[in-house]
């Protein structure tokens, strides 16, 4: 994976943050699928509030060391274009 | 639209080369019960259904396609490392002829992808008990596949799914209690 510049730490800091991420955007998929059936549920609002912040914060540092993980202006981009530098999700 | 993550929903691992249980695993990629078939199942019932209810269609259906990701994943590590002989073995040998190593929209027999796995009735009753029914029939599968598998890294990936399925079905037997909620609510025009 990661191409031939990648030193393991990098590899170790790739896996690590991207498992933060997974697990903060997860706890946001399943509000999001709660709140859907309990629209007031404040509690659960709150929460997915705070999460959405945390996953914020963990992808501007991702990003800013591994490339974006969004294409079509939900990140933002530099030159050269390197939307292929960072692995695909199945090849890590 | 849809705008797309450059990251799996949940960490995809396998701790082996395995084309056999790769065929299997197709079943929940190109099969009736399978992440493609739910995945189009909601997102085409949405267009139709009462406005109380689409978000928890659409927001499924949007989730599937991240578990169609990972079953691709799945079957794309299983594979990747395979020989043409190993294929050949492992009953992929006809997948091989026509395809490679490249995934393709069948199931575990070889069957190719039908639209015809699901419906749309325009009756939301109908159109979610075929969604409660489909998840339950997703979840046994993953079961099966569980079952066939002795290995950690896969069992893991194929573990979260099927809880997945769990949360999905309860998620549509509460849009159906919505609904029936709605219907005998009285109301004053």
């Amino acid at each position: 994976m990661g191409g031939p510049r990648w030193t393991d730490e990098q590899k170790k800091a790739y896996y690590k943050l991207m498992k933060e991420i997974q697990t903060v955007d997860f706890v946001l998929v399943e509000l999001n699928l709660y709140l859907n059936t309990h629209p007031d549920d404040q509690q659960a609002v709150q929460q997915y509030n705070e999460f959405v912040q945390r996953s914020a914060a963990l992808k501007n540092r991702f990003q800013s060391m591994f490339g974006p993980l969004y294409g079509f202006g939900n990140s933002y981009a530099t030159c050269p274009w390197s939307w292929k530098e960072a692995p695909w999700p199945w090849q890590v | 639209m849809w705008v797309y993550e450059k990251k799996l929903q949940y960490p995809v691992r396998v701790s082996k080369c395995d084309p056999r249980m790769a065929k299997f695993l197709i079943e929940q990629y190109g099969g009736a019960d399978g992440e493609l078939a739910a995945a189009l199942r909601y997102l085409n019932q949405r267009y139709t259904l009462p406005d109380q209810v689409i978000g928890i269609v659409n927001d499924i259906g949007t989730e599937e396609l991240a578990h169609l990701e990972m079953i691709a994943t799945m079957v794309y590590k299983l594979t990747k490392d395979a020989t043409a002989e190993e294929m050949k073995e492992a009953g992929l040998g006809a997948h091989y002829a026509d395809h490679d190593k490249a995934l393709f929209f069948h199931n575990a027999a070889g069957a190719p992808f039908t639209a015809t796995y699901f419906q749309a009735k325009g009756d939301p009753i109908a159109d979610l008990y075929e969604d409660i029914a489909a998840e339950e029939k997703a979840r046994s599968t993953y079961q099966w596949l569980i079952n066939m598998t002795d290995d950690p890294d896969l069992k893991d990936g194929l573990q979260f799914l099927r809880e997945r399925e769990v949360v999905h079905s309860q998620r549509f037997r509460e849009a159906v209690e919505i609904l029936k909620e709605e219907r005998g609510a009285k109301k004053i025009f």
